[in-house]
């Protein structure tokens, strides 16, 4: 069919090169030298002032990653890593640390409204009162702003740089580190372990209601710099915490690294929210540079009936090996996860989730939504398990793939394990491509072909494009769209 | 012949009948009208033995006998019929294997011995042809893949073929067209008899105007508000159940 | 020629090695050689296997069972068979219980050593089609170790009516073990329903491996069914059905597995050109501490092909169930269409069932997709029926039925399915019996 073969020849020529966040900050930094050894653990851990105890936690995971071999069973093909020739930290030389916005380098809020991130506390623009969202910036190894500190202080709300966590709040971070990613985990975790720089506290206090979204907007600016944030997320019982991340890099040649550790932990009757925008430059369409990106992310539903839920919308990296998961330890817990992974250029993602069911009553539902298009690889590989004790467990799995050209693969591998006969667990998958029917029901009615397919992936992802908070909804809109520009107008 | 005394029900802390009682005699038809969610099919459940409702008191009597503690396979043996508001989907059994295997379990049951094969499905094609259902249906799985309107043939062909002392029927009319509502009517007036007795639970008047009752009960707020004769139908359909509906409404 | 040893062996696997040393020589040295270098680089399958992810072959194994070099003297008396039934006991084809005399004009069978003594390359090719179930460690390990067997050549164009029945037996006793692998040709144009019984006389910890190849002409019609009956608790079977399948052709194959130890069923399928279409369907029927894996490799290499897999595993007791299916689509194979679902029963606390249905697609115009559930029966329906009058055990037995009925409907040869659902009301009886 004519329609079928001008979309393959528009995504043939799509350019992925449009990457609109790949600019690059020139700003003086201050780095470790190249590679990786203890002295350069200790440095990173003297860096940041921190205590005796975490020294030696980052050395135990230093000396254990050294013994574990990087995974490879992910549907990803890479060159291999030189973990020696990267530098493991890198801060910009103006901002010692985190300071009120008044002491940010101008030339950092610049590059964050150039990115559309407002590190202001304005509430009220022009007449009209918008929602209000905390940021917390990083930027490279180091946080360099974090917003509406004061106020969530009122609420009782903790959310400042990991860091600083360290040393205001020992006693929480100490308690909650590594419990829900165990340092020994796997090899990318403990490497964090070993180096993580920086990323975002949060406590929510018992019964709070966090009174605004939380968020965290990573930058990896330097060249040759891996960046290895750690983000800690502890909603105490009958709390409530939305909390929003997005990433963006410098377009470069090389690979720039990305390890990153997420943990999540719900206490009784807590419910935390956490949504991903991941747009880490993919490289070009032909496949040279781009992010690897290789994060665990991990929710721990420890309370009763407490509630996890993931929502990522991938657009970028070269490489993406992300398994958001929740522990379904508590009794009436819950976990969601919802997905969007658009892959385009030569793009390679292997994500999905697992869902591992622990305690009675427990209840799951993943949607995930690939879309394949140029010669990338998009895979969905997911667990979901009930464990002897898991009675009355339920899990809803959809996963349905949409290809774009032929020159691209969707791959779906989900594992669904019970061992318990009242676990009821639903799963089904689907592949094709746009349907021609709609397509041309749609150019009937007007729309030229680039719109129909527009309309018709934002239907296809529609459900998932609803869990985000509104702004990022509209956000990850257009940035699907610019994914898939060539294809889609 | 049916004798409710002040039934409570709760589902979980939620209380859904609250003190219902109701009376149907043999040979009556009786009508049960009301605005949703008011309980209408929780009573219908409650009667056929659903797990998962709590009777915390009263009773219901079948030709003076409590029914509540029995099994439903025990009910449906002493001759309690429900035609479903939606029929249940079972992939993998025949609709004829099924029809035998129901009406055998209750011919056991009452120490009647099975049925001969032939004899049955005689039978069945018969009342299939009644009802208007292609015979080709009996061959396929049970509802699966049936139209609304194939589902609830269905229903009154199985009412038909077990015939039952009391039947209840939950919002039969749902989801049907005129033709096949009137199809569904024809199938209850036949069975109408005067050691047999229905009841009727529906939101609209519209099948009433098929099905003639003989007794109309408004439901409300987990009661019987009100009792009277077909013309009680008519009022309601002109009114609505805003009098019924809480002291606010 | 030295036999190449595996790396970190375990004494099963030495115990294989001195196996193959045995057999090296009993024809098809070329491909056992092969084969044997492919099985020892890999050794028996483990956890870390992914495609074996579920079933530990090499934990299983600890003791292996060795293999006759020559037929046994059982001289079994065997029940009247309605089809045309070629008998291989105890791993060698056994023309003296066979019914050669009632095949058909145009069909020729043959054992498997009299074809590896002709060394017919065409054969040869066959037997092993390259690329089909290479990768598997054991499908290698049968194509290294492989006793005897059948070769059945159906001519073109002929339309068998009676069916064929390979009768794998073993005669039991002690442990022991039996390698053999068969072959049907089936010349463009033509018709035929292969029943494979597989049976121990007396059941017994045997380790059995089977390997079925099928070479599938263009324009055929052919259906398998295969009854994979018990065997003794310890004992350790994996039945592989490999099949190449010319264009336009049609093939389908039912397998019922009714427990007994560890059973693997695998299939690996490969469309050799298109416009082909394929039906795999089966159902388990596990309790005890049996474990029985069915995994499927459906490799779409051409375009326009139709895939269609329906799989039931029902469990009681202490059962372990494993579903693993994979369905891949080459670049190019477009206008593919593949659906797959496998659904379990879970009917004892004991039970477990572990699924991966897989889809790895590199054609973007096809519409493939897969379901998988696992649970216990549905309260809805057991409501349904309780209100109809049937006693909870009864509607209970009524939907596993239904359940199974749902995969056991697609067979088409009548005597096979009313035979399978017998088998399925059989095993319901005994679980009520053992209530």
């Amino acid at each position: 069919m004519a329609a079928r073969q001008e979309t393959v020849a528009r995504v043939a020529s799509i350019d992925v090169d449009a990457y609109k966040y790949g600019f690059f900050t020139d700003i003086e930094a201050e780095k470790a030298p190249k590679g990786l050894n203890e002295d350069i653990v200790r440095f990173i851990s003297a860096k940041k002032n921190e205590p005796q105890w975490l020294t030696d936690w980052r050395l135990g995971a230093y000396r254990r990653w050294l013994t574990m071999a990087e995974p490879n069973w992910a549907k990803v093909d890479y060159p291999p890593i030189d973990y020696q020739d990267l530098h493991y930290y890198a801060a910009p030389k103006s901002t010692p640390g985190p300071t009120s916005l008044a002491d940010v380098d101008p030339e950092l809020l610049r590059t964050y409204e150039k990115l559309g991130i407002p590190l202001r506390e304005q509430e009220i623009l022009a007449g009209v009162e918008t929602r209000r969202v905390a940021v917390d910036a990083v930027f490279d190894s180091v946080s360099v702003a974090t917003t509406f500190k004061a106020e969530l202080a009122r609420a009782g709300v903790i959310f400042c740089p990991i860091s600083e966590a360290v040393r205001e709040h020992p006693e929480l971070v100490r308690k909650y580190l590594g419990s829900v990613v165990p340092v020994t985990d796997n090899f990318f975790a403990t490497l964090n372990s070993a180096v993580f720089s920086d990323g975002s506290f949060v406590y929510v206090p018992p019964g709070v209601r966090c009174p605004m979204e939380l968020s965290t907007y990573f930058r990896i600016n330097e060249r040759n710099t891996g960046q290895f944030e750690r983000t800690l997320i502890i909603a105490d019982a009958g709390s409530y915490v939305s909390y929003l991340e997005g990433c963006t890099a410098p377009r470069r040649d090389e690979n720039q690294l990305h390890a990153a550790v997420v943990e999540l932990v719900a206490l009784d009757d807590a419910e935390i929210k956490y949504s991903t925008v991941q747009n880490w430059y993919p490289g070009d369409s032909a496949g040279k540079g781009g992010v690897f990106n290789f994060v665990t992310k991990r929710g721990d539903c420890r309370g009763r009936n407490s509630h996890i839920s993931w929502t990522q919308v991938e657009t970028g990296s070269a490489i993406t090996w992300k398994y958001p998961s929740c522990i379904l330890r508590g009794d009436g817990s819950q976990g969601e996860f919802y997905s969007i992974a658009v892959s385009n250029g030569r793009q390679q993602v292997d994500s999905g989730t697992k869902m591992l069911h622990l305690g009675k009553n427990t209840r799951s539902r993943i949607i995930s939504k690939g879309i394949a298009a140029g010669r990338s690889q998009n895979t969905y590989r997911g667990l979901v398990s009930a464990h002897r004790k898991a009675s009355g467990a339920r899990n809803f799995t959809n996963c349905d793939s949409l290809l774009i050209g032929s020159q691209c693969g969707a791959h779906t591998v989900p594992y669904i394990e019970s061992k318990n006969a009242s676990a009821v667990f639903e799963h089904e998958a689907t592949t094709s491509k746009i349907s021609e029917d709609q397509l041309f029901y749609c150019m009937q009615r007007g729309l030229s072909e680039e719109e129909a397919t527009a309309l018709i992936v934002n239907g296809f992802v529609r459900e998932v494009l609803q869990k985000l908070p509104m702004e990022f909804a509209v956000e990850a809109q257009k940035l699907i769209a610019i994914s898939l520009e060539g294809s889609v107008g | 012949m049916l004798e409710i005394k002040n039934l409570h029900v709760s589902i979980g802390d939620r209380k859904i009948l609250e003190g219902l009682s109701l009376s149907v005699k043999a040979g009556e038809v009786a009508a049960i009208m009301g605005p949703n969610g008011t309980g209408k099919s929780t009573l219908a459940y409650v009667l056929a033995g659903r797990e998962g409702y709590e009777v915390t008191e009263g009773e219901a009597l079948l030709d003076g006998e409590n029914i509540l503690g029995l099994e439903p396979h025990q009910r449906a043996a002493r001759g309690l019929f429900l035609a479903f508001q939606y029929p249940v989907e079972i992939p993998g059994v025949a609709t004829m294997t099924f029809l035998k295997a129901a009406l055998n379990a209750q011919r056991r049951a009452r120490g009647e011995g099975e049925a001969p094969t032939p004899d049955l499905m005689k039978r069945v094609r018969a009342a299939a042809k009644g009802l208007g259902v292609d015979s080709e249906i009996l061959k396929r799985a049970l509802n699966a893949g049936f139209s609304g309107g194939e589902k609830k043939r269905m229903e009154i062909l199985q009412m038909a073929l077990l015939a039952p002392r009391f039947a209840i029927l939950d919002e039969t009319d749902s989801g049907l067209d005129i033709d096949a509502l009137r199809v569904v009517a024809d199938g209850v007036n036949a069975l109408r008899a005067k050691d047999r007795a229905f009841l009727v639970i529906t939101h609209y008047q519209r099948l009433l105007n098929y099905i003639r009752p003989d007794t109309v009960h408004v439901m409300a707020r987990g009661r019987i508000m009100r009792t009277g004769g077909p013309e009680l139908a008519l009022e309601l359909e002109k009114n609505g159940y805003r009098d019924y509906v809480g002291e606010a409404a | 020629m030295s036999v190449q040893a595996i790396e970190t062996q375990t004494p099963a696997e030495a115990a294989l090695a001195r196996s193959f040393a045995a057999m090296q020589d009993k024809g098809a040295a070329e491909l056992r050689r092969a084969a044997w270098a492919a099985f020892s680089r890999k050794g028996l399958p483990n956890r870390r296997v992914e495609a074996w992810h579920y079933t530990d072959l090499r934990a299983a194994l600890r003791v292996v069972a060795p293999l006759g070099d020559a037929p046994t003297q059982a001289s079994p008396v065997l029940e009247k068979s309605r089809a045309v039934r070629l008998v291989v006991l105890d791993g060698f084809f056994r023309p003296d219980l066979s019914d050669l005399a009632a095949l058909p004009d145009g069909v020729a069978a043959q054992s498997l050593r009299e074809t590896l003594a002709g060394a017919d390359a065409d054969v040869l090719a066959a037997l092993a089609p390259s690329g089909l179930g290479g990768d598997d460690a054991v499908v290698a390990l049968n194509a290294a170790l492989m006793q005897d067997g059948v070769v059945v050549r159906i001519a073109p164009g002929l339309h068998v009516a009676r069916p064929l029945e390979l009768a794998i037996l073993t005669s039991g006793g002690p442990a022991h073990g039996a390698c053999t692998r068969s072959l049907i040709v089936a010349g463009d144009g033509s018709k035929a329903c292969v029943i494979e019984r597989s049976k121990a006389l007396a059941p017994s910890g045997a380790q059995e491996n089977h390997a079925l190849v099928f070479a599938v002409g263009s324009n055929c019609e052919i259906e398998h069914v295969a009854r994979i009956a018990p065997q003794g608790d310890d004992a350790i079977r994996v039945y592989s059905l490999l099949l190449a399948l010319a264009g336009n052709s049609d093939f389908k194959s039912f397998g019922l597995i009714e427990g007994g130890g560890l059973v693997r069923r695998q299939i690996f399928a490969r469309f050799e050109s298109e416009d082909s279409r394929v039906a795999f369907d089966g159902v388990s029927l596990l309790r005890a501490r049996h474990h029985a894996d069915i995994t499927l490799f459906i490799d779409h290499a051409s375009a326009r092909c139709v895939s269609r897999e329906r799989f039931r595993t029902i469990l009681d007791g202490e059962a372990t169930g494993v579903f693993q299916g994979k369905v891949v689509v080459r670049p190019g194979a477009q206008k593919t269409d593949g659906a797959m679902q496998s659904k379990a029963l879970l009917l004892s606390e004991g039970a477990a069932m572990n699924s991966k249905p897989e889809l790895e697609i590199f054609a973007d115009d096809v519409v493939c997709g897969h379901g998988a559930t696992c649970g216990r029966l549905d309260a809805d329906q057991l409501f349904y029926l309780e209100a109809r009058g049937l006693p909870r055990r009864e509607a209970e037995g009524l939907l596993i039925e239904g359940f199974a009925n749902e995969a056991i409907d697609n067979v088409s040869d009548e005597a096979a399915r009313e035979e399978f659902s017998a088998a399925l009301r059989a095993w319901l009886a005994a679980r009520e019996n053992n209530q």
